[in-house]
């Protein structure tokens, strides 16, 4: 698993950070544009995963470990978690409370701005780290497999 | 617009029946791609955006894994059917299942009229419609879909990272290397 | 007709998971059924010359037009998490014949069974 061709390399190299920026504007973007936190989570993923297919497993565990990707799975689960948390507290005492909603709406912004919507942008980032970081996870996983898959042929016989 | 989703209709039945019918793995992998995409651009005609774009990187991500898993495997020609009476068992099954599922098709509303607009003239409030008319003002997103996964529904969302979660330690824990002395992660 | 249609993928999608002998066979049959399904919900929610339910720099100020056009948010909100779900799924129903094939050395569910004890 060295990776495919030179052609495949050179193309993905450049093509790897548009689809990672395409990934964070959809995530950032995703309460005013089709999009949001599963769509842009998956691109990410995506962007990884083309790494990996085109520079073989170790360059792409180089960049993103498994280690560091089980982390921010889980760094992206309790954000998910502390953003429920923090509407209870400082909001009218509800679950996933929209509490930065009011005090943005205080400061007179402007609907359809970026900073607008209140906590929907954090959760949709929360949300992209989770589903990108699991996703890019399962497929690490499964490419580091395939190694050992002639070795079941001769348990059996 | 009819004719282009019995359009796209006609081309996922011929896919899907391609893909249950062929004996090669490979080419009902691929059948199934052309399912997803298929239903990809039927989102986007359904006004969809949405659901068209995470449809369509899901399906590349489950493409991946799913040629992934068929191969590398060279034993990918298995033909053939189970035992006879288990094929009873389900052939009497599914009838039973398609009976009940057309008799339920009579009381679903025409397409093109959406449930809750039926149900609007009889009941004076219906979520969706809220959804639609307070989702700007009350939570400051322009994305309705994204309004009710994240503020509205946001338990919904909560349950599904949990299963996402659960179902990719499942992966995990059945995919590594059985290490006896550490017992970390050893991929 | 359209719905009809639908439930015909759905129908499909069974039969394959049900008969076939071959366990990639069964996931893609899973596969189909999730499509179908998804499929359905969106379209419950569609209608005739509606406009995708995201407010546009128009549409705020003549908010009645857009409320009388837009799509059902609602299953279009629940089929994204759905969707998310069964790429989830799918990787462990593939984790597992993956485990299953070097076992066994095969896919075939019937020799499977019998190879077991």
């Amino acid at each position: 698993m060295k990776g495919m061709t030179v052609i495949v390399k050179s193309i993905s190299r450049w093509v790897k950070m548009l689809i990672f920026l395409f990934g964070i504007y959809v995530t950032l973007f995703g309460h005013l544009t089709p999009g949001g936190g599963f769509a842009g989570g998956v691109i990410l993923a995506g962007s990884y995963i083309l790494l990996m297919l085109a520079f073989g497993r170790e360059y792409a565990e180089d960049n993103l470990s498994l280690v560091v990707t089980s982390k921010l799975d889980c760094v992206g689960a309790l954000l998910f978690v502390a953003i429920a948390l923090s509407g209870l507290l400082y909001g009218s005492a509800a679950f996933f409370y929209n509490f930065l909603h009011q005090e943005i709406q205080a400061e007179k912004v402007k609907a359809l701005d970026l900073v607008s919507a209140g906590a929907i942008p954090l959760s949709n980032i929360a949300i992209c780290l989770k589903v990108g970081a699991s996703l890019f996870m399962v497929v690490l996983i499964l490419s580091v497999f395939r190694c050992d898959f002639s070795a079941g042929e001769r348990e059996v016989s | 617009m009819f004719y282009i989703f019995l359009f796209f209709m006609i081309f996922l039945l011929i896919a899907a029946l391609i893909a249950v019918h062929t004996d090669n793995l490979l080419s009902s992998v691929i059948c199934v791609g052309a399912i997803g995409f298929g239903g990809s651009l039927m989102f986007l005609f359904l006004r969809a955006p949405d659901i068209a774009i995470t449809q369509i990187v899901v399906e590349v991500l489950g493409l991946i894994i799913l040629i992934r898993a068929t191969i590398s495997s060279d034993k990918t020609f298995i033909s053939g059917q189970r035992e006879f009476f288990g094929i009873v068992v389900s052939l009497a099954l599914l009838l039973a299942i398609s009976g009940l599922g057309l008799k339920a098709l009579d009381g679903l509303p025409n397409f093109g009229t959406p449930a809750f607009v039926a149900a609007g003239e009889i009941e004076e409030t219906i979520a969706s419609q809220e959804y639609i008319e307070q989702s700007l003002s009350k939570t400051g997103a322009a994305n309705a879909v994204a309004a009710v996964i994240l503020d509205w529904r946001a338990y919904d969302t909560l349950g599904e990272t949990t299963v996402l979660f659960t179902s990719i330690l499942g992966a995990v824990v059945m995919l590594r290397k059985k290490t006896k002395n550490t017992g970390a992660i050893e991929a | 007709m359209l719905y009809a249609m639908c439930f015909l993928l759905f129908v499909i999608g069974l039969y394959c998971a049900l008969v076939k002998k071959n366990m990639v066979k069964i996931v893609i049959g899973i596969m189909i059924m999730e499509y179908a399904v998804n499929l359905f919900l969106i379209m419950l929610g569609y209608r005739v010359g509606g406009v995708a339910p995201i407010v546009g720099h128009e549409d705020i100020r003549n908010m009645g037009k857009f409320v009388s056009e837009s799509v059902d948010p609602l299953p279009q909100a629940l089929v994204l998490t759905a969707i998310v779900i069964s790429l989830g799924s799918l990787a462990l129903m593939i984790s597992i014949c993956i485990r299953t094939y070097e076992k066994y050395g095969t896919f075939d569910i019937t020799r499977i069974r019998r190879l077991k004890g």
